[in-house]
């Protein structure tokens, strides 16, 4: 009986340092599927190595020795004693080997649950086996049926809908405000790492025009540079004010870089078109009051803090149907590996079949010589087709009966009704 | 005959309202094309009937309160259609379809129009007068319906309170977008529609004004309007400002086309259309 054991480590077992001195060797995935290669005792495997999980997944008909073998293939790879990160396990069999991997696909068992880069990461290590080829029927149709799983999950469920980092947040507000961004002006106010990753989602959800500030020009300069933007100098934010649609702000200043007084004076001007502040800055750079101005939003570094809790709180809640998903799935998966079983039974059955045709049509080969080609050809398809059609149905009745527990009975009794087992000599021994 | 063809339409539109109000509770695409496309058949059977209408009467069927209801029902129900293809809004119909069937079920409630029509209402001037006003008002009732849809959209962006409608709702941009265009088109729908009226009473009752209430009102409500759009082409007024003034236009609307008939009397009102011989 072949199991599915999944045995790996993610960042809830484990920890980073861990993680990182197995993935490593792992990412050469191609020297680790040899070695899968050259355990006898696995039938299929699969590696899947991103920054929050290492896992090996495999088929076997002795699940206790070839875990035992996969660990000290894990220790041997990552260069560390098997003791030191055995306990960090986590071992699943069968139907829970199954939804684990479904789990997985669909980013439940991710940090960010819902992120959309571990069914990509999943996507390689399958296609890698596949070059490697260690997958087999089980593993091929197991990983499909994954990928099939995280597609349901993101069409059916909103889990990867609301934003759950601070610049996607942003985004998505921006977009609620100003529904396009293409013809949008964005100004940057000073530098740091997450203002600019925000400008880059800016920009590809089409903005192209960019202004940068800041307290040194040079700096404004070199910012300008890595989004192809305009810098202008700090004196020219007021100015600024009247022509840009969104406002990035992330100074180390102490006090207020833009005022109520300074916005007021330019809503006017600007014929009241919608201004949107998104101030990063700790202590903030955007005087709160700003946001009583009519078309005027500001939002903190908090307020997108806690758009992001509650999205992540909706995601949570979206999760439970994942879940119905991946149950549902795992039982259809149970369903199909069970009719694995009655696979090679029907197989000698259609062969048995075929192997008489054969026969048949040899006996009668003078018979048949006068016939012209097309008239043997349909002579041939006839004979298939009565025996396609008289094995149709058993072949269904066995199929139909794969998830029961009386299944090996109606197996036997198959076999010795059509003498399967004896069989195969005769024909060897014909021919 | 009559019945029937506004018992369907109202069966339709009922069923669509159904539709539109499951898909903004459940958000899911075929809901509402289930919906959009039964709110077309209610439509196209509404349209069958009004022309049913038109063909007995051989007036505009909106000579009194059922039939005015009824074809301002149908007026909106065309706009948000046209709307529709212009803007891809499906969230529009899930407030659109209820007050149009709203509008239906009152006019469903009131007795039929007995009597003949009197020949001074067959007149191609007045179904001009009456289409194009009543195109006007059904654009404003758009203009009316994105402003609320604005208005508690901007609550939440505003107010950073994101309740079940922040997602449904589309964008502020796209609402003011809604509001703007309806508001011009409207607009042009009513003047025409006041300037034709005119020259049908100037056909009918020899004047082109008469200080009628309905006429007044008629006057202020254009002139509300023109506010608006003013403030709007030259200030720039728009978001909440234009949403609060452009509900505010669409209650002086209300009260013109419902209160001042009611109350104040004149010969617009649908007591006198009915029962005087003669105006």
């Amino acid at each position: 009986m072949i199991k599915i054991v999944n045995i790996g480590m993610n960042h809830e077992t484990a920890t980073v340092e861990l993680r990182e001195s197995l993935a490593s060797e792992y990412k050469n995935n191609s020297r680790t599927l040899a070695s899968i290669r050259e355990i006898d005792l696995i039938e299929e495997g699969l590696f899947i190595s991103t920054c929050n999980r290492v896992e090996a997944l495999f088929t076997t008909v002795n699940a206790l020795e070839a875990k035992k073998l996969i660990i000290s293939l894990m220790s041997r790879l990552g260069n560390i004693p098997e003791n030191s990160f055995s306990s960090n396990l986590y071992t699943y069999e069968d139907m829970d080997a199954v939804r684990h991997i479904f789990r997985v696909a669909c980013s439940l068992d991710s940090m960010v649950v819902g992120e959309p880069q571990i069914l990509g990461q999943i996507k390689e290590a399958y296609a890698q086996s596949v070059k490697g080829k260690t997958s087999g029927v089980i593993l091929n149709r197991l990983m499909h049926r994954s990928f099939h799983v995280a597609k349901r999950s993101r069409t059916e469920t909103d889990i990867c809908e609301a934003a759950v980092s601070i610049s996607y947040a942003a985004v998505e507000l921006a977009k609620k405000i100003f529904h396009v961004l293409d013809d949008k002006k964005v100004l940057l106010i000073g530098a740091g790492e997450m203002s600019e990753l925000t400008a880059k989602h800016l920009m590809s959800q089409g903005v192209h025009s960019i202004v940068v500030a800041n307290r040194t020009f040079e700096r404004a300069v070199q910012v300008a540079k890595l989004f192809k933007a305009q810098p202008v100098s700090f004196e020219e934010i007021e100015d600024q004010l009247l022509e840009v649609d969104i406002v990035l702000t992330s100074t180390a200043s102490s006090g207020y870089i833009i005022t109520y007084d300074h916005v007021k004076n330019c809503l006017r001007k600007r014929r009241n078109r919608p201004l949107f502040f998104i101030d990063i800055a700790v202590p903030r750079d955007v005087q709160p009051e700003i946001n009583n101005l009519s078309n005027v939003y500001v939002y903190n570094i908090d307020d997108l803090r806690g758009i992001i809790d509650l999205n992540k709180k909706q995601r949570q809640q979206e999760a439970i149907k994942v879940e119905r998903i991946v149950q549902e799935e795992v039982v259809k998966f149970e369903k199909w590996l069970k009719t694995l079983e009655v696979v090679p039974t029907i197989v000698s059955l259609r062969e048995k079949a075929d192997a008489i045709i054969q026969a048949e049509i040899r006996k009668s080969k003078p018979a048949l010589s006068s016939l012209s080609p097309s008239e043997k050809q349909a002579i041939k398809k006839l004979t298939f087709s009565i025996s396609e059609k008289i094995l149709n149905d058993p072949i269904l009745f066995l199929k139909r009966k794969a998830d029961r527990p009386s299944l090996n009975s109606f197996l036997d009794v198959t076999k010795q009704l059509f003498n399967l087992d004896q069989n195969k000599g005769n024909i060897d021994n014909e021919d | 005959m009559s019945i029937l063809w506004f018992n369907t339409a109202l069966f339709f539109e009922l069923l669509a309202t159904a539709g539109f109000i499951v898909y903004i509770i459940k958000q899911q695409k075929p809901v509402f094309k289930f919906s959009y496309w039964i709110l077309v058949v209610g439509f196209i059977f509404h349209t069958i009937f009004l022309a049913y209408r038109y063909s007995i009467l051989e007036a505009a069927p909106v000579l009194n309160l059922k039939s005015a209801l009824s074809f301002f029902s149908w007026s909106i129900i065309c706009a948000y259609l046209l709307f529709h293809i212009k803007f891809n809004l499906r969230i529009l119909g899930s407030f659109v379809a209820p007050f149009a069937s709203f509008l239906m079920i009152i006019s469903s409630a009131m007795p039929w129009m007995n009597g003949h029509i009197k020949p001074v209402f067959k007149s191609l001037w007045l179904t001009i007068h009456v289409v194009t006003v009543f195109m006007g008002d059904a654009l404003f009732a758009i203009a009316f319906l994105a402003a609320i849809m604005y208005l508690i959209q901007e609550y939440s962006i505003k107010h950073k309170k994101f309740g079940s409608f922040y997602n449904r709702l589309p964008s502020l941009a796209t609402l003011d977008g809604i509001n703007y265009y309806s508001l011009i088109y409207g607009f042009s729908f009513l003047t025409i529609g006041m300037i034709t009226g005119s020259i049908y009473a100037q056909f009918a009752f020899g004047t082109y004004w008469q200080w009628d209430p309905k006429e007044v009102w008629s006057l202020v409500t254009w002139l509300c309007y023109a506010a608006l759009l003013h403030e709007r082409l030259t200030v720039g007024w728009r978001g909440r400002r234009a949403a609060i003034m452009s509900i505010v236009c669409f209650g002086v609307l209300i009260f013109t086309f419902l209160g001042v008939s009611h109350w104040m009397g004149g010969y617009h009102s649908f007591e006198n259309i009915g029962a005087r011989g003669a105006l």
